[in-house]
């Protein structure tokens, strides 16, 4: 499969900032991936994620040293217009991309600004809104609605671009667990059905961990660890980035220490209890 | 300390976001209010400091009517750091923004000096004194929403979604700070859809669902209902289903890995 991202010795400093946000960052993303991006608060993940939709160097200005190129385009050289039919960014904060007057019209804007046809619209707005389970809400205005309905309105405004790369910035931190693990089968879903490849920023790891092909660290602005999440979730350094290992793979080294020794590094509570059911007999 | 009694509240768009709510807690309580989106959790605690009134019922912190009283003057006692730190934060810079409260509440200059110093280092926010809370990454802003309620030392604190945006090593901070006022005797309220973080601080679930209160007792025993947590569209912790699927045979389920670590061997070498 084609690389999607190429991210070349990237190194940025925000203007007010004085030392480096980002150093020497070296980074593929193949076509269909879902990639997690974690690391310690301050680390620099959210300011990778604007490197990768424009944000960064068109509308914050800094020092910026090497290259993104994203589906053959160069971030630098191209307006922030022809990358947002590329790539879609989730913000951190839901409330700093939902302004209109109702939340129907809030998902119809970006497709509106395509300028697609009036019928393409209403039916991916339409479809948009019921992947999203939020049909309810359409009439109701955006800023009227809990943080947790906001967080999915916005997903849904960047779902209806169909990008190829759909870029989340912690998109569950505000959703319910149960809506959490929706939004993660919607992820699957989009990824399979429409080959979106994802960039994710989590600390939320029991869930996403399951369907991501690969898990990015960084700590202090570089890249420290890069490979397939049960790789980089039993590495022992984990702890030290800050990553919330979740219990059930936690288990798989702290058993160890205890002689126990499972034969996979379990992903979820099932794969734990499954193993040792099998020991045990 | 608080008390609800037959709460209802509307807001003006007619969406009725709590129902008939009853429910008092005590001084030193560590209460943790869980619920899907829309439940009506934000709504309910902004009812603890007065910043939104019943629409009918009444609600009382230490026995006084919220309707009786400003939202300056409870705030002295209760302190909320809200979901959305674009909500709260307003300075020029970080020391400003945390000695704000400080000042008004009129605490002598040393005393602000030393609180100040105690937040900004305890949230890992002291290299950006003097910067603007816009530059910060989205976990450091929520950090200094915590930092400028916990600097004035309210009685009870309440936290919304206090875990958002912080990574393994916050949150376990986070932890200690709720434990350590837990052990002088102060009332915490934690609004917080990780239940993963609420589990080892074993407090009392408050489970809300389209704006009612659905289950209200201490953790160890809702947390093993399932049947309730769905219906509220809350997921068990790792834990208590490791512990339900091995059909451990303690009584309670596993606090923290150390003790299911403990379990699993035995159970093994057994
Ligand atoms: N606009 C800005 N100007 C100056 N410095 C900034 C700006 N935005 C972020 N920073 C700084 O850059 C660093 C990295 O921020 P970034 O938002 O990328 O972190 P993050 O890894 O996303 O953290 P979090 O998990 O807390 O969201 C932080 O130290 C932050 O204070
Ligand atoms: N300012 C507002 N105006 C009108 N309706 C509102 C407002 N804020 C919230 N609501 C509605 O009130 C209900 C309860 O919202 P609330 O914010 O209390 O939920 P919550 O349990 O905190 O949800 P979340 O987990 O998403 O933060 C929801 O239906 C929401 O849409
Ligand atoms: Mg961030
Ligand atoms: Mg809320």
């Amino acid at each position: 499969m084609g690389s999607l991202v190429h991210i070349e010795k990237l190194s940025f400093r925000y203007l007010e900032s004085k030392q480096w946000t980002l150093s020497e960052i070296e980074l593929e993303v193949k076509e269909g991936e879902i990639i997690i991006l974690a690391g310690p608060s301050g680390c620099g993940k959210s300011t990778l994620l604007r490197c990768m939709n424009g944000l960064i160097p068109h509308m914050y200005p800094g020092d910026y040293q090497g290259s993104v190129t994203i589906d053959g385009i160069q971030v630098r050289e191209e307006p922030m217009g022809i990358l947002a039919q590329k790539v879609g960014l989730l913000f951190q904060n839901p409330e700093n991309q939902i302004f209109m007057f109702s939340v129907e019209r809030d998902i119809a804007f970006g497709p509106e600004n395509l300028a697609l046809p009036r019928q393409e619209i209403r039916s991916r707005v339409d479809e948009t809104m019921r992947l999203l389970g939020i049909e309810p809400l359409a009439q109701r205005a955006p800023h009227e609605l809990s943080d947790g309905q906001k967080q999915r309105v916005a997903l849904a405004g960047v779902i209806a671009m169909r990008p190829k790369l759909v870029i989340l910035d912690e998109p569950t931190s505000l959703l319910d667990p149960k809506t959490a693990s929706e939004l993660v089968s919607l992820i699957q879903d989009l990824n399979t059905r429409l080959g979106i490849t994802f960039v994710v920023v989590e600390h939320r790891l029991d869930l996403l961990t399951k369907l991501a092909t690969r898990m990015v660290v960084m700590n202090e602005g570089r890249k420290v660890l890069d490979g397939k999440p049960s790789e980089v979730l039993s590495n022992e350094r984990v702890g030290a980035y800050g990553i919330v290992v979740p219990s059930a793979t936690r288990l798989y080294s702290e058993l160890a220490k205890e002689g126990v020794k499972l034969a996979r590094v379990p992903l979820a509570p099932s794969e734990l209890t499954e193993q040792l059911r099998r020991i045990r007999r | 300390m608080i008390n609800f009694s037959n709460v209802d509240f509307t807001h003006q768009n007619g969406v009725v976001a709590l129902r008939a709510i009853n429910l008092t807690i005590d001084r030193g309580e560590i209460v943790a209010v869980v619920g899907e989106n829309g439940a009506g959790k934000t709504t309910l605690v902004r009812h603890m400091n007065g910043l939104l009134k019943p629409s009918r019922g009444i609600v009382t912190v230490d026995g006084v009517d919220t309707r009786r009283r400003s939202t300056a003057q409870l705030s002295r006692k209760v302190g909320i750091a809200f979901q959305n730190p674009d909500h709260q934060l307003f300075s020029d810079t970080l020391e400003n923004e945390i000695i704000f409260a400080l000042k008004n509440f009129g605490f002598p200059e040393e005393t602000i000096r030393q609180r100040l110093d105690w937040a900004l280092n305890f949230f890992g926010l002291e290299q950006y004194t003097k910067d603007s809370p816009l530059i910060l990454s989205g976990g450091e802003k929520k950090r200094l929403t915590l930092a400028c309620i916990l600097a004035w030392d309210p009685d009870v604190i309440i936290l919304d979604e206090p875990t958002v945006g912080q990574d393994a090593i916050q949150k376990e901070r986070l932890a200690e700070v709720v434990k350590m006022f837990k052990s002088v005797g102060k009332t915490v309220v934690i609004v917080s859809h990780d239940v993963e973080f609420i589990w080892p601080l074993q407090p009392r679930l408050v489970i809300m669902s389209a704006g009612r209160v659905v289950g209200d007792g201490p953790a160890r025993d809702l947390m093993r209902d399932r049947g309730l947590l769905e219906s509220a569209r809350v997921t068990q912790p790792q834990l208590v289903q490791i512990h339900a699927e091995l059909k451990a045979s303690n009584s309670h389920p596993f606090v923290d890995t150390l003790e299911a670590r403990k379990y699993i061997t035995d159970m093994v070498k057994r």
